[in-house]
């Protein structure tokens, strides 16, 4: 899968749905549920399943990273898989709220 | 990514929640949709603040060309000139635009109410483009010389600002933001983007007064508001007179200009429940890069630690998101958010990722920042380098003296000397303001001369127009 910044991909098991704001520095396999995800405009298949130990579930507007490939992505939609890259799983990245200067 | 995903995961998960006016943000969405197939190669907007701002912006995104929204108020001539270069596309425009943009080749003019109603019905939507690299935002600069330049804001650039800085709807429902500055300033875009991803309802104010503003504010509930100096002076003023308070507001942000320590002052004492933000940024940077936050406001104001104290003065400290550092006196950035473009020029943006801001500035020990002003405006005399902004201040300490704008003026001797411009609130002499900041700056620091207005050389968005002060010499 070629995991380009601002590509989008959706899970193969659950409603997760990411963007990607940071491409990975090599090839690599974007995963949700344990399952690795789907093009953003394909079906997803029938009868997968979140595996138990990625079952943590992804909250949307949240932002998970990974520094040793430098990968970045934004859920756009939350589900009840969790993710991870190549097995791994993907860090949240917390921001500290910063008050509004807009 | 591209912008419009951040509207669209608020139309997913709080559609029912009001954007702007009475749209609704699934509402926004779907008009934004229908906008983006008449967007052509560029939308471009010349015209007042509206909901057809956020609508444009979103179209443009969506089509996946640029939003290029362009000073209704510059001259005729002038306007036609940047509207001939952003073409080809479609100008959504004030109805009094309409006739002064005739025969511009590959442009579609729309007049607002018009362009309203064709997208009234909305559309369901499509799939974003995906080209993080794509222009989303031109904005053209005025400049101090020459020839306008237009900033290249690229989707990359502002999503990263988004995302490092607000919280996915982290605004409650009842959260409201008064946007008075333009839709052609970097905050007018800044604020449409921050509202939508925090979630917050964006109410507008076409054309600021001080007693429009503060109506709007009370109204409309405002919580958060955005204003440039003129402005908060301005409003003190009216809040003064008319004794009316704003118990709503929470968070008031201010920027875009030197802002003196005597209104923060003011402003902090007027609106003691008010939390107070000075933002530092550039049209470059895809705005903010750094803030002084509710707290050090407070913490500086109740210090007796002078270096504490002089904070109020600061722009507070770098974004967590952003590197700073000063280089031979100058500002400079990094950071995704950072662009550095401009069309038809390039990037200053060194290979490494540093941007040279040609902003003057110094770190204090805690590292907070405290801008000096543009270097191109500082002024050599002799051997020594002035930064106009020092006298300014120290003018502006002066009772008599409301404000103060200093520049260089050629001079046989120096080279250049500072000449400054005041307006007065009470009697004072030329000779008495020189010994005034004699006694507190050093000596080449002191005006040759000091010439009384009535009134200082303001762009609309707060900023002193030296070049004005400069043909007066």
């Amino acid at each position: 899968m070629e995991l380009k910044a601002g590509s989008r991909w959706r899970s193969a098991v659950c409603d997760t749905e990411v963007v990607v704001v940071r491409a990975p520095s090599g090839a690599a396999s974007l995963e949700c549920g344990g399952q690795p995800m789907i093009a953003h405009d394909a079906e997803r298949p029938e009868g997968g399943q979140v595996a138990d130990a990625f079952s943590g579930g992804t909250q949307m507007g949240k932002r998970f990273a990974d520094p040793e490939t430098g990968i970045e992505v934004l859920a756009t939609k939350g589900g009840a898989g969790s993710l991870s890259l190549d097995g791994q799983p993907l860090a949240l990245k917390d921001a500290k709220p910063l008050p509004s200067s807009d | 990514m591209n912008i419009s995903m951040l509207l669209e995961m608020v139309a997913d998960s709080a559609g029912d929640r009001v954007a702007v006016g009475s749209l609704t943000y699934a509402e926004l969405l779907e008009r934004a949709t229908a906008g983006a197939k008449l967007a052509g190669d560029g939308f471009i907007a010349v015209d007042v603040n509206s909901e057809a701002v956020p609508i444009g912006l979103f179209s443009a995104a969506l089509a996946g060309v640029p939003y290029i929204p362009v000073n209704y108020r510059l001259a005729d001539e002038q306007l036609r000139a940047i509207v001939e270069r952003a073409a080809p596309g479609t100008a959504v425009v004030d109805p009094d635009v309409v006739g002064r943009l005739a025969g511009i080749s590959g442009l579609q003019v729309i007049d607002r109410p018009s362009f309203l109603d064709s997208i009234a019905g909305g559309e369901e939507r499509g799939v974003a483009p995906s080209d993080p690299d794509a222009i989303a935002v031109l904005l053209f600069t005025s400049g101090t010389t020459g020839a306008p330049k237009a900033a290249v804001l690229r989707h990359s650039h502002l999503s990263s600002y988004v995302l490092g800085t607000v919280e996915f709807l982290g605004s409650s429902p009842d959260d409201a933001a008064l946007v008075s500055v333009p839709p052609y300033h970097i905050a007018g875009i800044a604020a449409v983007l921050s509202s939508v991803y925090g979630g917050r309802r964006i109410v507008y104010l076409p054309q600021f007064t001080p007693e429009a503003w503060v109506d709007a504010a009370r109204r409309e509930a405002i919580t958060h508001a955005m204003v440039v100096p003129t402005m908060l002076g301005r409003i003190l003023d009216h809040l003064e007179s008319s004794g009316e308070r704003l118990p709503a507001l929470r968070h008031l942000s201010y920027g875009g200009g030197r802002m003196p320590v005597s209104v923060v002052e003011r402003a902090l004492t007027l609106l003691p429940d008010t939390g107070f933000v000075n933002a530092y940024g550039l049209t470059e940077t895809s705005s903010t890069v750094a803030i002084l936050t509710p707290e050090d406001h407070r913490e500086a104001m109740a210090s007796d630690d002078p270096a504490v104290r002089a904070r109020l003065g600061s722009v507070g400290r770098p974004l967590p998101t952003i590197e700073l550092e000063i280089r031979h006196g100058e500002i400079w950035v990094r950071g995704e958010q950072v662009s550095g473009e401009y069309e038809g020029i390039g990037t200053t943006v060194r290979d490494d990722g540093w941007f040279p801001t040609k902003d003057g500035g110094r770190l204090d020990d805690g590292g907070y920042l405290f801008v000096d002003g543009r270097l191109d405006d500082v002024i050599v005399r002799g051997a020594e380098n002035l930064s106009p902004g020092e006298i300014e201040d120290a003018l502006v300490e002066h009772p008599a003296v409301a404000e103060a704008a200093v520049i260089g003026a050629a001079d046989d001797e120096w080279g250049e000397v500072p000449v400054a411009f005041v307006v007065t609130s009470a009697d004072v002499t030329e000779s008495e303001l020189q010994t005034w900041v004699r006694d507190r700056l050093r000596s080449s620091r002191v005006p040759a001369r000091i010439e009384f207005l009535d009134e200082l050389p303001y762009s609309e968005t707060g900023k002193l127009l030296r070049r004005v002060l400069k043909s007066e010499l």
